[in-house]
């Protein structure tokens, strides 16, 4: 029956409801949209970072994957010493570079990877063959499109341009093997990739048996950060970072950003709670000779209380159900707007929907709709039942 | 106007083999402070009501009827004195044992119905024994038979917009005699009522009166008041004459 009264209560002034349910819904698509956003990029990083199932990443001593120029040495040593660990199952070493390619008399560059296919973590193969010889090469879509070619082309590339002498390291003929989706590229970046050893051969003797990253994976069951802490006792010329590690990197440099979301977050619950406590104290007070009959006919202070608060929290629940899709949809219209960031990996999502995220953004509504209908309830149920009638009889 | 079988309205029930006193006060006294100033809503009143009895009190504006009306319905508490209904002393119930006392032994009629708009006239009856958890059946079936009783079998699914204020009234009288109550209050129960609803309402009364529910009204209408079996007049705060 006090769902019922509840209910009555709300369809009673059903455009003030629905105005008030609206008024949660934003508040309640806000507070999703920060609990994405605020958990949102460190979870899609952690995922990225995991998706071909590399464990810990070595760049060069004092700096980040592909945060400068600088190059690893001795590649095969290091490779060496790595395999001497048991724990570790493979190895991916990476070289960085830029290409420059003429098509049409035109020169169009793009970053390029040289790698091992048999274990690069990389890109993903999306038609075509991967570069299964020294002559082959994969791009991504958008180089494609930028060089007008297709598959099975023979492209003229170039690598390492002296912007003094104008003039390339290395130039070689490859042919277009296959397109791929570079997995940590940006948009509307060309990429493209080549055996390490054709990237190394192009850029000449002073990138020989280098590398720009090298990528583990280590063996099921084995404790990532041991071997990251091992790799950095034995090659000293690296800096190790396992995922633990980079989110953690990650997390210090989003700091601000989860502080910012916090705060939008907790304001906009605390506007949603703000919104139902004052319509349900409006509607307590507008009601409150018809509380006083309630009351005076037997009904207790218990569930004058319990129809108040379950005004609170379905008001709080409807806009939270409404605010979920509302939060949703504006998350994906951000999401849309922020991926285009220059720099930023594609795959990054900064809105990342999570069903726990959605469950404690609506357990918050819905605790601040009972919190909403504390103060009301309190009212309701302590008025003063001779003195609300004695009121109401005058007016 | 039906009569309802003596199994279905609890009032009927309710009629004694033996004439005792149902309301009974002592010496009553209640103050209240308003700002600065104490006022004297009641000073020193005794009353002994019957059960069966039918009265009217009456009397001007803030001469302590509807004070009186309140103590006697377990919604206030006196200031002093004693103020027993049905053999047991309510004066200084809890808030909690005062509202059970209410919901099974008083039944409120109030100028204002204070029905729930959204609700029909047979929920709006059903209300109060939903509180005191008789079952759906039972309450719907009970609510039926009272709501023919007070001549709106007719009307139950209405909602009270859909009723005149007789009708209302009507409505808000069945869902006093709900949970089958001993004493029935009713505070100016037919004001600002025309003259057609004013005896539309007088003749339930009686009617109810006549079925054994024992009756308190607070009136300023003559009609309603000389109604009753006995009529109390009240003047600044104290009962001046019977």
């Amino acid at each position: 029956m006090r769902a019922t009264l509840a209910q009555a209560s709300l369809i009673r002034h059903r455009a003030r409801t629905i105005l008030a349910v609206l008024g949660v819904a934003v508040a309640a698509a806000m507070l999703l949209d920060m609990v994405m956003l605020a958990t949102g990029m460190r979870e899609s990083f952690r995922e990225l970072l995991l998706v071909r199932g590399f464990d810990i990443r070595l760049a060069p001593k004092g700096t980040l994957p592909f945060d400068t120029d600088a190059t690893i040495p001795h590649v095969s040593a290091i490779t060496a010493v790595l395999r001497g660990n048991p724990d570790v199952r493979d190895i991916s070493a990476v070289l960085g570079g830029s290409l420059h390619i003429e098509a049409d008399g035109r020169d169009v560059s793009a970053a390029v990877l040289g790698i091992d296919p048999k274990v690069q973590g990389d890109y993903e193969l999306v038609a075509g063959r991967d570069v299964a010889s020294a002559d082959a090469i994969v791009v991504n879509e958008y180089l494609l499109r930028e060089l007008g070619a297709k598959l099975g082309d023979t492209l003229t590339v170039a690598t390492g341009f002296d912007a003094q002498t104008r003039t390339y390291a290395g130039q070689k003929k490859l042919v277009l093997t296959g397109i791929a989706r570079f997995i940590y590229g940006a948009a509307e970046q060309s990429s493209a990739a080549v055996r390490r050893e054709t990237l190394e051969a192009m850029e000449g003797q002073k990138r020989r048996d280098r590398a720009s990253l090298f990528m583990v994976k280590v063996r099921q069951g084995a404790n990532p950060d041991s071997v990251r802490k091992w790799i950095e006792g034995h090659i000293p010329n690296v800096t190790a970072i396992s995922i633990a590690t980079a989110i953690a990197q990650v997390d210090q440099r989003l700091s601000y950003f989860r502080q910012l979301a916090f705060i939008l977050g907790a304001v906009s619950l605390f506007v949603g709670f703000l919104l139902v406590t004052t319509l349900v104290t409006v509607s307590v007070n507008e009601r409150a000779g018809e509380i006083a009959v309630m009351r005076a006919i037997g009904v207790s202070r218990l569930h004058v209380v319990e129809q108040v608060i379950i005004e609170g929290i379905a008001i709080s629940l409807a806009g939270a159900l409404f605010g979920l899709g509302l939060g949703l949809i504006t998350a994906r219209y951000l999401n849309s707007i922020l991926s285009e960031f220059p720099g930023l990996p594609m795959a990054i999502d900064f809105f990342l929907f999570q069903p726990r995220a959605a469950w404690s953004a609506l357990g918050l509504l819905v605790a601040s709709g009972i919190g909403a209908g504390i103060y009301p309830a309190w009212r309701a149920a302590s008025l003063p039942i001779a003195e609300s009638l004695r009121r109401e009889a005058i007016a | 106007m039906t009569a309802p079988s003596g199994a279905s309205v609890g009032a009927v029930r309710d009629v004694p083999t033996a004439r005792a006193s149902i309301v009974s006060l002592s010496d009553v006294h209640r103050d209240y402070p308003i700002g600065a100033e104490l006022v004297h809503a009641l000073r020193g009143v005794s009353l002994e009501v019957e059960r069966g009895d039918y009265v009217s009190i009456v009397g001007p504006s803030g001469c302590g009827k509807s004070t009186l009306l309140n103590l006697v319905g377990v919604i206030d508490q006196p200031t002093s004195g004693t103020v027993a209904i049905a053999g047991k002393r309510v004066d200084a119930m809890t808030d909690r044992e005062a509202t059970s006392f209410r919901l099974h032994n008083i039944g409120f009629v109030f100028q204002r119905f204070y029905l729930m708009p959204t609700l029909s006239a047979l929920e709006n009856v059903e209300l109060p024994m939903a509180e005191a958890k008789v079952s759906a059946r039972e309450r719907n079936a009970r609510a039926a038979k009272l709501l023919e009783y007070v001549g709106l079998g007719a009307r139950q699914h209405h909602r009270p917009s859909e009723l005149s204020g007789g009708e209302q009234q009507r409505v808000a009288i069945a869902r006093a005699l709900a949970n089958r109550p001993a004493l029935m209050l009713a505070d100016e129960p037919t004001g600002e009522r025309d003259a057609k609803t004013g005896a539309e309402i007088i003749a339930l009364f009686r009617q109810l009166n006549a079925d054994g529910t024992t009756m308190i009204v607070v009136t300023h209408d003559e009609d309603l008041a000389n109604a009753a079996r006995r009529k109390i007049h009240m003047r600044d705060g104290r009962i001046v004459q019977e």
